[in-house]
């Protein structure tokens, strides 16, 4: 059971803070994105758990032992490097072997010209080449064996790097931002095969990017992180759906979500420029929050009555083929703040550029943020909503 | 109409003669200077070199014979070369494993340091910067029979004193101990660069791969990486041990009984002292070949081991 536990892991690096108490406890078997802005002490996180950093107060526990005492190769953990981390001067068969040669052959058994005379040395390489076939065959590296990394595309490595950290069966992998060096289409394939390998491979799988996608697509759980400590850790569709805070609601989704800024009234109800919504919060009349609306709740809207809407201008149309991603100025308000709406091909026909729209959102869809940053839960939210008025419908 | 008249296949042809021609006479153009430095340093010195190796001038004479091989077959039959040959030789076996291994002992150790790196590496690069002769004065008494204490400190752990410059036995080593002391601090430069250029990323994937000891550290990551380096080092430490003089010339002057003659010492007295500029030119040229062999045949047998 390669369960892997934190608790409060703290770590400077001279008077900067890094990380200031992370607690987390990942399941075996269990995916999970370490996600945030560059800085956020994710990378320096995941090295912590390798041990190739020491964390300042805390510890890690592997499998239910703590390993604070332990270097890193008796940690049971393989790590996948963003750079990849190959060694150049040796051979793709070279690198995929040497977790296996270290482990597996005596000192005297590597060392240059004493080796020759050590006994078994030969049945020992020839049962590291076989598990190094294993795996490269697994890869679809088997006819790149021979090369030197310089040799192969940035996909080949990845996977000859990935093959290193395989062929030792780890119980943790460990990746760091893996896929970053490659391009768009490739990040794109590469996400389905690592998705396909932990589910094949069955360990556990501790992931660190900066690429909400990423994050979204192959994680049983996300932990997204911001200034050394983690913001909200849930499923993908849990920080999409119900993000804690400002800062999650803002990272992860693309296009960013709309963020619009709305008043308390009277009776805790919700104004957003100027008219009243049916939104009601548990705040003080005059306080003022934000208002996160994904691009995909925003539609236009044809003058129902009761409907929370506002006036915008369409800037410009993004064609992504299957839908457009429209940009609009808010009419007559502060000209840096616009929203993002999502929409079909033939909605975007519709419209022309510079030209005034009324857009509408779901209520229900709509977050609420204090002055904070933080959620609020807007009143009667999961009961009836039948004071909202679904647009869409 | 016009046009197509103009545009024959035979225009074409010579229009294409007449680019391949402009290329050409460009690129020479841009290859002059290079050429013309080449020819002045070094092709025109050498051949002059040749030339003198074949004669019998003497410096300041009026007239010469060509002597044909005559210098060489000398060369090669006298007892005094041939020691300085064996000495210079004996003299480069030292330096060369000292001032390399050394070297990259040293770099390997210092780059380690964080605070006190900058310390270390003035403190091993001062030989470099300091004028040999003026140093030589310092080792001589450093290693004096009687004042040195070198020798004190000898006689203090109940050794017997060792005359090391004027033992035959110890002489040449001595030097050759001087020799690897003034280039250990530019060796190990080299070194340090070249250890600066490993990504520290592959030190962490190797750890993770379970390189844990420094020696699996250094087979498998830092010594194959460092090739190219060591390369450079190797060729250069050796072409610099086959010069060496300077110590020769101030502190030993070949003796005690020779045993401290090299190659170029010779050819300085040759040349120099007793003006026999023909005869000092063919050791020149024997000089040279040893190093242009040496220097050839350590590239060929190691860039096929080195990676880059």
């Amino acid at each position: 059971m390669a369960t892997v536990v934190l608790s409060s892991i703290a770590k400077s690096f001279g008077p900067t803070k890094v990380l200031g108490g992370v607690d987390l406890d990942i399941a075996d078997g269990e995916f999970l994105t370490l996600v945030g802005p560059s800085g956020c002490g994710k990378s320096t996180l995941i090295r912590i758990i390798a041990g190739l950093e020491h964390q300042d107060a805390g510890s890690v526990a592997i499998r239910g032992a703590g390993v604070d005492h332990l270097r890193p190769h008796e940690r049971r953990v393989a790590m996948v490097f963003q750079s990849y981390a190959l060694y150049p001067h040796m051979s793709v068969r070279a690198n995929i072997a040497l977790p296996l040669t270290m482990s597996r052959l005596k000192l005297r058994q590597r060392l240059p010209l004493v080796k020759h005379l050590s006994p078994g040395r030969r049945e020992i390489l020839r049962g590291i080449e076989a598990d190094v076939g294993a795996v490269a065959s697994q890869l679809q590296l088997d006819h790149l064996l021979d090369r030197k990394p310089a040799q192969l595309s940035g996909g080949q490595r990845q996977r000859v790097a990935l093959g290193r950290a395989m062929v030792r069966s780890p119980d943790v992998f460990l990746m760091d931002e893996p896929l970053s060096n490659l391009d768009a289409k490739l990040r794109v394939h590469m996400r389905t095969e690592l998705a396909e390998l932990h589910k094949r491979l069955g360990a556990t799988f501790i992931y660190v990017t900066h690429d909400q996608v990423e994050a979204m697509t192959m994680s049983d759980r996300v932990a997204m992180m911001d200034s050394g400590s983690i913001l909200q850790l849930g499923t993908p569709s849990q920080l999409y759906e119900k993000p804690a805070s400002l800062k999650v609601a803002q990272f992860i989704g693309s296009p960013a979500i709309n963020l619009l800024p709305a008043s308390v009234a009277a009776g805790g109800r919700l104004e957003l420029f100027g008219r009243p919504l049916a939104l009601a919060v548990d705040e003080a009349p005059g306080r003022s929050v934000t208002l996160g609306i994904r691009a995909e709740a925003l539609s236009l809207s044809h003058g129902e009555p009761g409907s929370a809407v506002f006036s915008a201008r369409l800037r410009r149309k993004e064609n992504l083929g299957s839908e457009y991603i429209l940009h609009f100025d808010l009419a007559g308000r502060d000209a840096a703040a616009g929203v993002t709406m999502r929409a079909s091909p033939a909605t975007a026909a519709g419209i022309h550029e510079a030209s005034e729209v009324t857009l509408g959102f779901d209520e229900s869809a709509a977050h609420v943020f204090g002055a904070d940053g933080e959620r609020i839960e807007p009143r009667g939210q999961g009961a009836a909503t039948g004071s909202v008025v679904p647009l869409r419908a | 109409m016009a046009m197509a008249a103009l545009a024959t296949p035979a225009s074409f042809a010579s229009v294409a003669r007449r680019r391949r021609w402009i290329e050409r006479v460009t690129g020479l153009g841009f290859a002059m200077p290079a050429l013309v430095l080449l020819l002045l340093t070094i092709l025109l010195p050498l051949g002059a070199l040749t030339l003198l190796s074949l004669t019998n001038y003497e410096f300041g004479g009026t007239d010469m014979d060509w002597v044909g091989l005559k210098n060489f077959q000398r060369a090669l039959a006298d007892p005094i070369i041939r020691r300085s040959l064996v000495n210079t030789l004996v003299y480069v076996a030292i330096v060369v494993p000292g001032g390399v291994l050394g070297a990259l002992l040293i770099a390997v150790l210092v780059h380690r340091r964080k605070q006190t790196r900058s310390f270390y590496e003035v403190i091993y690069f001062l030989p470099v910067t300091s004028t040999l002769i003026a140093m030589a004065t310092v080792w001589q008494f450093l290693l004096h029979p009687s004042l040195g204490p070198v020798n004190a400190l000898l006689k203090w752990l109940g050794f017997a004193p060792v005359a090391f410059l004027s033992e035959p036995s110890t002489a040449l080593a001595t030097l050759a101990v001087i020799g690897i002391w003034q280039l250990l601090g530019f060796n190990m430069i080299l070194f340090l660069a070249g250890l600066t250029a490993i990504p520290r990323d592959l030190y962490e994937a190797a750890e993770i791969d379970g390189c844990a000891g420094g020696i699996d550290r250094f087979l498998t990551i830092t010594w194959p990486l460092l090739g190219p380096t060591t390369m450079f080092v190797l060729v250069t430490t050796m072409i610099t041990a086959f010069k060496i003089f300077d110590t020769v010339a101030v502190m030993t002057r070949g003796g005690p009984v020779g045993s401290t003659e090299v190659l170029l010492y010779n050819i300085y007295l040759e040349g120099f002292q007793y003006f026999h500029t023909g005869y000092a030119a063919a050791l020149t040229f024997i000089f040279l070949t040893f190093i242009l062999v040496f220097s050839v045949m350590q590239t060929f047998a190691l860039d096929r081991k080195v990676h880059y």
